[in-house]
């Protein structure tokens, strides 16, 4: 039998792998929301591992609905980086300062 | 005793898996290969979903995820050509800085939050019930249809709104395609159009009139 708390640790390990990953890769777009999906993932991770752990429907539901705004998120980022390239040239964080933010 | 030690083998396996490939993720610089590597740690983690009792979420996960958002980010990064900057350590002070504070956040967490004595099976024990019905996604249907129904329509406009954005964002007027210009059709005059000649008349016609 498998305790919860080897499930906890290991999308404890995967958030952790994804914050490296958002620090390392801080000026490329598509890698950081590939990192984003990652975060999603292990956020995903623990509800399904409380859902089964307390016998309780209502994670997996949670777990339906992040999956949907997850999808729609990445289409809608994917096409604002797909404009940004267009109108740019680049897709570099850094060079993306018109704001002087 | 033979499925407990069969599902041990299955979660160490997949859970291996599945680490070392978000590392790769996050280590590999070429970016179709990050893709390809996402792909394997959701496929690892939709196999644990499905021992976890969440066989439709594991589906979906294979069919949305790897379908479908894996497919539009290799099109994205396959379409803009990317010589791609580097992973670059600029501002290292503050870089360091914030990335000790998460290290040690992640190990407190990992240490003392979510670890065998707060976690372990005699807190929580392995249930057999599958949610009280016949299977998980009966229960997952049950549940979204009558409860939730209100926030699962909200999800199908976000993701019609989502449809409309991404078409709306990323269209554009194609460049040289033959169309009428309706303006220019309009405003053109006689002038342009018709040239009136003057013509000297024929001998053969004065003949004619002469018999």
């Amino acid at each position: 039998m498998i305790p919860l708390s080897n499930y906890l640790l290991l999308s404890a390990m995967l958030f952790g792998l994804s914050i490296a990953g958002i620090i390392i890769h801080r000026r490329n777009v598509i890698k950081l929301l590939m990192c984003i999906e990652l975060m999603l993932l292990s956020v995903n991770f623990n509800f399904i591992d409380f859902a089964h752990y307390f016998d309780d429907i209502v994670g997996q539901v949670f777990v339906f609905f992040i999956l949907t705004v997850a999808a729609a998120e990445s289409a809608i980022g994917l096409a604002i980086i797909v404009v940004l390239y267009r109108n740019r040239g680049t897709i570099d964080v850094e060079e993306l300062d018109d704001l002087k933010g | 005793m033979y499925a407990s030690l069969l599902y041990q083998v299955v979660f160490y396996v997949l859970s291996a898996i599945m680490l070392l490939s978000a590392a790769m993720v996050v280590a590999s610089s070429n970016s179709v290969r990050a893709i390809l590597f996402l792909v394997l740690t959701f496929v690892s983690s939709a196999g644990l979903w499905i021992t976890l009792q969440a066989d439709f979420l594991g589906l979906i996960l294979i069919v949305v995820y790897v379908g479908a958002v894996m497919t539009l980010f290799l099109f994205v990064v396959m379409m803009l050509n990317l010589s791609g900057p580097k992973a670059t350590f600029q501002g290292m002070k503050r870089l360091v800085i914030f990335a000790i504070t998460m290290i040690v956040l992640i190990v407190c967490m990992l240490l003392f939050v979510v670890g065998p004595e707060n976690f372990s099976l005699a807190q929580h024990a392995k249930p057999q019930a599958d949610f009280g019905m016949s299977g998980s996604v009966q229960a997952l249907g049950m549940a979204l249809y009558t409860h939730h129904v209100i926030a699962f329509e909200m999800s199908a406009i976000i993701l019609f709104v989502a449809i409309v954005a991404a078409i709306y964002l990323t269209h554009r007027q194609p460049q040289n395609r033959l169309k009428q210009r309706v303006s220019k059709q309009i405003a053109v005059t006689k002038s342009q159009r018709l040239r009136v000649i003057k013509k000297a008349s024929s001998a053969r016609s004065d003949q004619g009139g002469n018999s």
